[in-house]
């Protein structure tokens, strides 16, 4: 049987080194956009503080970098020490994307952002600006990969389960590609990571500002975090992901349950602004909703029906039911005496295998099956609702404020009169956080949301692990905690320090507070 | 799109690419890690050779990353089953890694002896102990490593952490650390000069002969004691990959078969022992760039008799014979081999060129007015 301290401490494993990577990610892909602006600016205008601009922005921005490939070193591997059945049974497809992403996007950046950081004076101003660009692209190449890969786990297309190899192989690596879950889920990331980027740059502008410091640099770091940043704002919420949730039938069991919909609604289906969902009771209470309002946003229509938990899991009963059939079809046919009939049943329903092995949770031969273990099992497809409606909701309300902080800066900086409002300011100082507050939610709904499986309808999480010892994870969980939380501290500190010296940080005797850098305590 | 048995061939010789890739370009800045402590003897020489790799390490260290997501699409039971079953080693190298970017990015940050000092022995350590732990990891994979498939193929290890630092893992261990370690001195040669250079001179002939000999003793123990692997049952090249359907026996001598099949196969431990050699000669005669060139064929001759003795198996299973691991049976399937080919045959050679353009524009040795002039900005 499943030793259900090793699922659980696998997951918290991957959920913990997922956080502390995705605390990093976000920031590279906005900051490197922003990079790339500012030296576009330098190069057209030949105005130095743009040099300075790009260097200092640089500086943190590599800060930042250094822990995002000392956490992504992990995520490359972390699949194969930890989740081995998971590599054995999707690897032929999840891994695609993983090896390309390193061939053609993570070599590029890697490369090149040594160049930005030391080419300064080996390059002419155009090659080291082309160098910044490649940089920005990479890293944004690189998200598209990954979200391809993770896409792929949310709704997985292009390929098919084979029992000579007992694993799902690639059928059509185009379809891998072009998987609608992949490119909704690309857009809204790397727009998220824009705005964390902008939000960034705002913050610790303002906070110059409000100290009365290098306020020309502040103020044009300022004006574009400001104009980049509505621009991602605007794309992250009108690009959201939750219209791609209605696209397959995995993906309304998480719209489901972050919208807390126990019952099916005639369309279009109200949407619930506020509610205190029960998973026990298995409703809502105090629940004020908005007519029409999520089957509009959802489905695009007026007359889509979006299935609540309650048909979900009557079909995943069903599933289940027939998934039975196909795992008890699958021995045989591994045991090579299945007939060609049977062998024909197996194709016409391997695709509620996966729906079968849910049921290993509760007995090691699911052919014995009782239809109370059918009930839990098709119970566990719906995702717990009160955590993913929380952290759905919480993650809405943040972009909308960061969109409203967006507005009003840019509104400012287009009437010219940056730094007049210290409230703005102060706004902006204390927005620092929300964006990585948003992201890890969105993480948390996307991921959470995919539970009980690693790839939607296909492979339990039960069933993904590698064959090791819960006193082997509680070894590991300890030492990456342990570790990381040690690096972030020293990110921390060294990002406050560079925050705090602003441009002065260069050397370049143009900028207050230097004086005292010059003879640095020895 | 080239047929199958074809393209588990070409991923063979493109995984042992992209390890060869990984020893030649990430390999050479681990060993300047390794030697950083040891040749800097002051925060300014210490700034000298970390700044000969500063604009590089991170490009190189992705041969390590795509070497394993490489190994993943391409051969997805062999990076189920070796990353789960050697789980802490995998993690001892993981968190040795761990101490590059961030030390190569924060040490010069903060101008405070105990800082600096911590994370030079940060890359020391990130420099080392996954130079020692790949070599130990092939020396198991040659003695064949405890583990079988259960009948849905879940990878089980059934050894444990200790047993994979048995002696001859250890010497093989002792083989690829000196390698690198080998190749970072001599491209500190090509970087440096004064004093650093001539410690890293006496560093490359220290430990290129410590390869030497130890490649040369892991030899003789493979072909005295070494017992190898062969499959038994009739093998179909090309059918869909499973483990579980050959026969496998234990064969002393196995290991040489293949050398002694085609006997022009042992050019590839004569380029070994040849690279070493003039490795040596080369730092010696003051030409390092020759040095490194040699340490890299070097490199590919240890990493190519490693790989063509034991072919075609990849991972011998010591308990479970037949679930031993194979070019034929470990692979992805026809669709995955071919898309994963012709992205590595495109991608492949840009970032070569591209690497070689970055390393041109950083030409030139770093000396301490370099540091001195770009106090601020340099690692």
């Amino acid at each position: 049987m499943i030793d259900s301290t090793v699922v659980d401490l696998s997951r918290l494993q991957f959920a913990a080194t997922a956080f502390y990577h995705f605390l990093f990610v976000p920031l590279t892909l906005g900051l490197s956009i922003l990079l790339a602006i500012m030296e576009t600016v330098y190069v057209m205008s030949g105005k130095e503080i743009y040099r300075d601009m790009t260097k200092f922005w640089g500086k943190l921005f590599g800060i930042n970098f250094a822990l995002g490939v000392t956490t992504g070193i992990t995520m490359e591997f972390q699949f194969g020490t930890n989740w081995a059945y998971y590599s054995h049974y999707v690897g032929d497809i999840f891994g695609a994307p993983l090896a390309i992403e390193g061939l053609m996007a993570f070599f590029l950046e890697s490369t090149f952002i040594g160049l930005f950081f030391f080419g300064w004076d080996r390059l002419s101003k155009r090659g080291h600006l082309v160098i910044n660009y490649l940089t920005g692209i990479a890293s944004n190449f690189s998200a598209l990969w990954i979200l391809i890969a993770n896409g792929w786990m949310q709704n997985p297309v292009g390929s098919e389960f084979s029992f000579v190899t007992m694993r799902m192989e690639m059928t059509s690596f185009a379809d891998l590609l072009l998987n609608p879950a992949a490119q909704a889920k690309f857009v809204h990331t790397v727009s998220a990571g824009y705005v964390t980027g902008s939000i960034f740059v705002l913050g610790i502008s303002s906070w110059y500002l409000l100290r009365g410091v290098h306020v020309e640099f502040a103020r044009r770091s300022f004006r574009i975090a400001a104009s980049f940043g509505l621009a991602a704002a605007c794309s992250v919420i009108v690009l959201g992901d939750e219209s791609g949730y209605a696209v397959t039938e995995h993906q309304q069991t998480k719209l489901a349950a972050l919208e807390a919909m126990w019952k099916t609604e005639p369309a279009p289906a109200p949407f619930t602004l506020f509610a205190l969902p029960d998973d026990q009771q298995r409703t809502n209470h105090a629940e004020v909703q908005i007519p029409y309002a999520l089957g509009l946003i959802a489905t695009r229509s007026t007359d889509t029906v979006l299935p609540g938990i309650d048909q979900l899991e009557v079909r995943a009963a069903e599933r289940i039911v027939t998934g039975i059939e196909a795992v008890k079809l699958l021995e045989k046919l591994r045991a090579g005496s299945a007939s060609e009939t049977e062998k024909t049943r197996f194709a016409a329903i391997k695709d509620d295998l996966g729906y079968g092995l849910l049921l290993k949770k509760y007995t090691a031969d699911v052919a014995q099956a009782t239809p109370e273990m059918i009930a839990r099992a098709a119970r566990d497809t719906i995702p717990d609702v009160a955590p993913m409606f929380w952290t759905f909701r919480i993650m809405v309300v943040l972009g909308f404020l960061m969109l409203a902080l967006m507005l009003i800066a840019f509104w400012e900086s287009a009437k010219n009169r940056i730094g007049e409002k210290r409230w703005l300011l102060r706004w902006a100082l204390w927005s620092i956080p929300l964006p990585w507050l948003a992201c890890e939610m969105g993480w948390f709904v996307a991921e959470y949301g995919r539970q009980p499986w690693t790839i939607y309808g296909i492979l339990p999480t039960n069933l993904s692990t590698s064959a090791l010892s819960s006193a082997s994870l509680y070894g590991s969980l300890a030492g990456f905690v342990g570790f990381y939380t040690l690096l972030l501290v020293a990110e921390m500190y060294l990002m406050v320090k560079f925050a705090r010296l602003g441009p002065a940080s260069l050397g370049t005797g143009r900028y207050e507070g230097e004086s005292a850098l010059l003879n640095p305590a020895k | 799109m080239l047929d199958y048995e074809t393209l588990k061939l070409v991923w063979w010789l493109l995984v042992g690419v992209l390890l060869l890739g990984f020893a030649v370009m990430d390999g050479h800045d681990m060993g300047v890690g390794t030697l950083l402590p040891f040749i800097g003897k002051n925060d300014v020489e210490r700034r000298v050779i970390i700044n000969t790799v500063g604009p590089h390490w991170d490009g190189n260290q992705v041969w390590f990353i795509t070497g394993g997501g490489a190994i993943f699409a391409a051969w997805p039971l062999v990076y189920a089953t070796a990353f789960s079953g050697f789980y802490w080693a995998m993690l001892a190298v993981l968190w040795a890694l761990f101490f590059r970017p961030v030390g190569f990015d924060y040490r010069s940050k903060i101008d405070n002896p105990t800082w600096r000092k911590t994370w030079d022995w940060g890359l020391f350590v990130g420099g080392a102990v996954p130079s020692l732990i790949f070599g130990v990891a092939f020396g198991n994979l040659l003695q064949g490593v405890p583990f079988h498939f259960e009948s849905n193929l879940m990878p089980v290890y059934t050894g444990s952490f200790w047993g994979l630092l048995n002696p001859f893992a250890l010497l093989a261990g002792v083989v690829s650390f000196a390698m690198l370690t080998f190749h970072g001195a001599n491209y500190l040669m090509i970087r440096t000069e004064g004093a650093v250079y001539q410690r890293a001179k006496f560093a490359s002939t220290l430990f290129g002969g410590v390869m030497l000999l130890a490649f040369a003793g892991a030899g003789v123990w493979v072909a005295m004691g070494i017992a190898g692997y062969v499959i038994t049952s009739p093998v179909d090249p090309g059918a869909l990959p499973n483990p579980l359907d050959k026969t496998v026996a234990v064969q002393a001598g196995a290991w040489l078969a293949n050398f002694t099949a085609q006997p022009l196969l042992w050019a590839i431990p004569g380029a070994g022992l040849a690279g070493g050699l003039l490795g040596i000669v080369c730092a010696r005669a003051d030409k390092p760039l020759l040095a490194f060139i040699a340490s890299a064929v070097a490199e590919l001759g240890v990493i190519g008799t490693a790989g063509v003795a034991m072919f075609p198996f990849v991972m011998p299973s010591s308990t479970d014979l037949r679930s031993s691991l194979t070019v034929w049976d470990s692979v992805s399937s026809h669709l995955t081999l071919s898309v994963m080919f012709w992205a590595a045959l495109i991608f492949t050679p840009i970032v070569i060129a591209y690497t070689g353009w970055a390393y041109r524009v950083m030409s030139g040795k770093v000396t301490a007015d370099y540091i001195e002039a770009n106090n601020k900005s340099a690692y």
